[in-house]
């Protein structure tokens, strides 16, 4: 035991970099031990997942606008599914199950914690790498084949399943005998999402040890950038759910391959045929499910809280108000998020009684949120705004949290969820405060660490462009769902035949132009990266005047981050609208005498 | 582009709140003793979450209009963040306090409060891609289902025994749920193969059908009326036409439906 304290107490204050340089192509681009590689393949997996999953709902739009005709082009896309370009009831709900499926995990999980958590985090913290670089190989890895073996499902013969992205049971454990889909397509889907869960799991190890174990000297808790401390309580969060989810798969799978019972009660009748399954419970996995899917909320929400904290003082020009406030907010909702889940199951045949326990710590987990909301609002004020595209992207996200956080009232109700849920009103509220929120931290934090990752900097003309008209798109595709859903327009329809939603049909259609809009929108930032990355012009090593310690190393950063180079930290990353030598901010990596003055009291 | 962004969040701010106040779209009519309590919570709800969503849009758009002008000049948020904590959790707080206070009394009285005595007890199956409505006819007692007795082909939607049953044999199954006026109704919902979701916009009332267990739920119908109950849970390719009606009649209507219904 001596010999072994002794040993660590030994060690160099900065241990030399855990892997050696890459030396070949597949070492440096594919299976690469380097986090800025894996941050980088994360995000390019995200991308290509969002589009899969956009070019998924622009489909099941236009269905839902024209449900007599035929989509253009699908007919040759998919003519199996869509012969003739016909979108049948089974094949609209495959799409719905995928479009919701990829979009959560693939997309609102990969990208803004496991992508730009990879680049950034061991960055901002002054480590050269992550704490385990071949856990973070294998962490993407694992989430590739994970999306490989969910978009495999396309290629079966009854294709992807229809059970939602939720795959409720019964519905998703009793086989092909419920419907197209629920044979091999569904057993897919189980594999993927467990398969998806342990990478998730490696990555949020990865992330904590790294946190906590691989700081620069100086770099306290108390000094780490925001984005660093939502990533970390990020991790904490995705730790704890999916382990819950990867054992919940497991057993979905036990029950549709190997006879076993743990979600399928006895005396079924499914197609016409008796199940021989008895003894299992079909709110266990809405108990499973829903424990993995609030926490999931904000997994998919807190990374960007973290991006809109870090970008905001730097183009403010002035501290975050209430850094403090605001981590303690974050780790409370992360707490709170664990008491949560049973509003998602007010309607589910559970206790009554329990809806009233969730409903509490539901709402009162609106106010940890309503306070960063009005922290960010407290740093706007009074400053003297840089407005790029990151900023416009910051900004927007406020709204949107705002408006979409709002609509979570009245489903955090139960006596009102007895009206609004399964309809329209839903899908309105997560998109905006799940879906949308969280994209435009993504954006945000792409215009942001660009230059960082790519040494070029994005078009900024470009980047207005599509930031304005993805905010008005976003706004007259989600809020109108709102009013479907005050009408009792449900959700998970492939056409409306009743006959109180068929007079909706003139909404649905606008929806579907806006949403038509909103992805003609993206296509400026596809032009825009791609261009950006090519042509465009070179990025100095702080291109934004910021603090953090990503920005005092060069444009990419070299291999092992800080080029040698041990930083030494003494300051916050707060230190905006101080006079120094460098202007009006201070480097968390400059001497402690730096300050010249304060700027703000 | 600051103040682009300042415009344009006040546009949609207010126009967004206008188009909730005109009520353009909105619920349909209630027939349910219940539906004044739960429209009152969503009213009350839909005002204190509107106040905050055009307040806080405002003073997004004014803080960008004001930071982004050729004066602006770095300023600290008055006061610190502690008064915006307190600011956020007395109001949000006491809003939370008030709608758990109103909104668990309606809650009970959806589902914590049991039936009347005198409800009429009607037991409901879901299966792909139906409801079916079962009454107990003259003898007042509902025949056992079995399972393995189901036998759409021939009716037996239930899986009724009527030939060893002899409470089953006056049983009455309606694919409509035919209700009398202001008549406490008692519904036991099951489903026979997964997950569905009863769903009545003019009553309020959504309950979901889990394989497995039989869920009580009631109401009262307070006017005459035909509307459609369709699925609100997914569950297969025939999800979006699950419906069936709900009708309404007056206790002299509804006498002759089920006298009607026994002798066929």
């Amino acid at each position: 035991m001596d010999n072994v304290s002794a040993s660590i107490t030994e060690l160099p204050p900065a241990a030399p970099h855990q892997h050696a340089a890459p030396d070949s192509f597949i070492r440096n681009y594919v299976f690469s031990l380097d986090h800025k590689v894996i941050g980088k393949q994360y995000l390019g997996l995200g991308l290509l997942a969002v589009c899969t999953g956009m070019f998924l709902s622009w489909i099941m739009r236009y269905h839902l606008a024209f449900p007599d005709k035929p989509v253009p082009l699908i007919g040759l896309i998919a003519p199996t599914f869509a012969a003739g370009g016909v979108i049948t009831p089974e094949f609209y709900l495959q799409l719905m199950t995928m479009h919701g499926t990829i979009m959560v995990f693939f997309v609102l999980t990969t990208a803004p914690f496991a992508g730009f958590g990879n680049f950034v985090l061991p960055l901002q913290v002054g480590a050269e790498d992550m704490a385990f670089p071949r856990f973070n190989m294998m962490s993407f890895w694992v989430t590739f084949v994970a999306f490989a073996v969910l978009v495999a499902a396309f290629f079966v013969p009854d294709g992807p399943p229809l059970s939602g992205w939720t795959a409720y049971a019964p519905l998703s454990a009793v086989g092909k005998s419920s419907g197209p889909g629920e044979g091999l397509g569904q057993s897919l889907w189980v594999v993927s999402i467990a398969i998806f869960c342990i990478g998730q799991l490696l990555g949020s190890l990865n992330f904590i040890a790294t946190t906590l174990d691989l700081r620069a000297k100086g770099m306290t808790l108390a000094r780490m950038p925001y984005s660093t401390w939502a990533w970390f309580i990020t991790s904490i969060i995705g730790l704890i759910a999916f382990s819950v989810l990867l054992p919940a798969c497991v057993l979905l799978l036990l029950d549709r391959v190997a006879g076993t019972s743990f979600f399928i009660p006895a005396g079924l009748v499914v197609s016409d045929a008796l199940q021989p399954h008895s003894g299992g419970s079909a709110l266990l996995w809405q108990h499973l499910f829903w424990f993995f899917g609030h926490p999931e909320v904000y997994i998919a929400i807190v990374p960007g809280f973290g991006i809109i904290s870090t970008i905001l003082p730097a183009v403010c020009r002035k501290p975050h108000l209430g850094p403090r406030v605001l981590i303690a907010c974050q780790l409370a909702i992360a707490g709170l998020s664990y008491m949560v889940w049973g509003h998602h199951m007010f309607l589910s045949g559970m206790s009554p009684m329990s809806a009233t326990l969730f409903s509490v710590p539901t709402l009162i987990i609106t106010i940890p949120a309503a306070i960063i909301t009005l922290l960010w609002l407290g740093t706007i004020y009074g400053s003297k705004l840089r407005v790029n595209t990151a900023a416009l992207f910051c900004l927007g996200f406020v709204s949107v949290f705002v408006t979409g956080g709002l609509s979570g009232f009245f489903l955090s109700q139960p006596s009102i969820d007895t009206y609004l849920h399964g309809t329209y009103f839903v899908v309105g509220h997560f998109h905006f405060v799940m879906g949308v929120a969280a994209m435009f931290g993504i954006f945000a934090g792409t215009y942001f660490w660009f230059p960082k990752m790519f040494g070029r900097m994005m078009n900024e003309t470009l980047g207005k462009w599509h930031f304005a008209l993805t905010f008005l798109g976003v706004y007259a595709t989600f809020m109108p769902m709102h009013w479907l859903g005050l009408e009792g327009n449900v959700r998970r329809y492939s056409s409306f035949p009743s006959d109180y939603m068929h007079g909706s049909l003139a909404l649905h259609r606008f929806i579907t132009a806006a949403a038509l809009f909103l992805g003609a929108a993206q296509l400026i930032f596809l032009v825009n990266l791609l261009w950006s990355r090519l042509r465009g012009p070179a990025a100095p090593d702080n291109p934004w005047d910021a603090t953090s310690l990503e920005w005092s190393t060069t444009s990419p950063p070299p291999f092992d981050n800080f080029a040698g180079v041990h930083p030494v930290i003494s300051h916050g990353p707060n230190e905006y609208g101080v006079a120094s030598a460098r202007g009006d901010y201070i480097m968390q990596t400059d001497p402690p005498s730096a300050a010249a003055s304060s700027a703000v009291a | 582009m600051g103040k682009l962004f300042a415009a344009a969040v006040t546009v949609i701010a207010l126009v967004s709140a206008g188009i909730f106040l005109s009520r353009v779209w909105w619920l349909p009519p209630d027939f349910t003793t219940l539906g004044k309590d739960i429209d009152g919570q969503l009213v009350e709800t839909m005002i204190f979450t509107g106040v905050l969503f055009v307040a806080a849009q405002l003073a997004l758009a004014t803080f960008v209009w004001q930071s982004t002008s050729r004066t602006a000049a770095i300023r600290v948020f008055p006061g610190g963040p502690m008064p915006l904590v307190a600011t956020a959790s007395v109001i949000v707080g006491l809003e939370i306090l008030s709608l758990v206070f109103v909104g668990t009394k309606v809650w009970s009285k959806i589902f914590l409060a049991p039936a009347e005595a005198n409800a009429l007890h009607i037991d409901v199956q879901a299966g792909q891609f139906a409801f079916y409505f079962r009454y107990p006819g003259p003898d007042g007692k509902f025949g056992v289902p079995h399972p393995d007795k189901i036998d759409e082909g021939n009716s037996n939607f239930f899986g009724l025994d009527p030939q060893n049953d002899t409470a089953a044999r006056d049983d009455i199954v309606s694919a409509s749920l035919v209700v009398p006026v202001d008549q406490p109704v008692l519904l036991t919902m099951h489903s026979k193969d997964v997950g569905h979701s009863l769903y009545i916009p003019q009553l309020r009332l959504q309950q979901d059908f889990v394989p497995g267990l039989v869920i009580p739920v009631h109401f009262t119908a307070t006017g005459v009326t035909k509307t459609e109950i369709v699925c609100t849970q997914l569950c297969g390719l025939g999800h979006y036409n699950m419906k069936a009606y709900l009708e309404v009649l007056s206790r002299q209507d509804y006498d002759k439906w089920l006298a009607a219904q026994a002798g066929q």
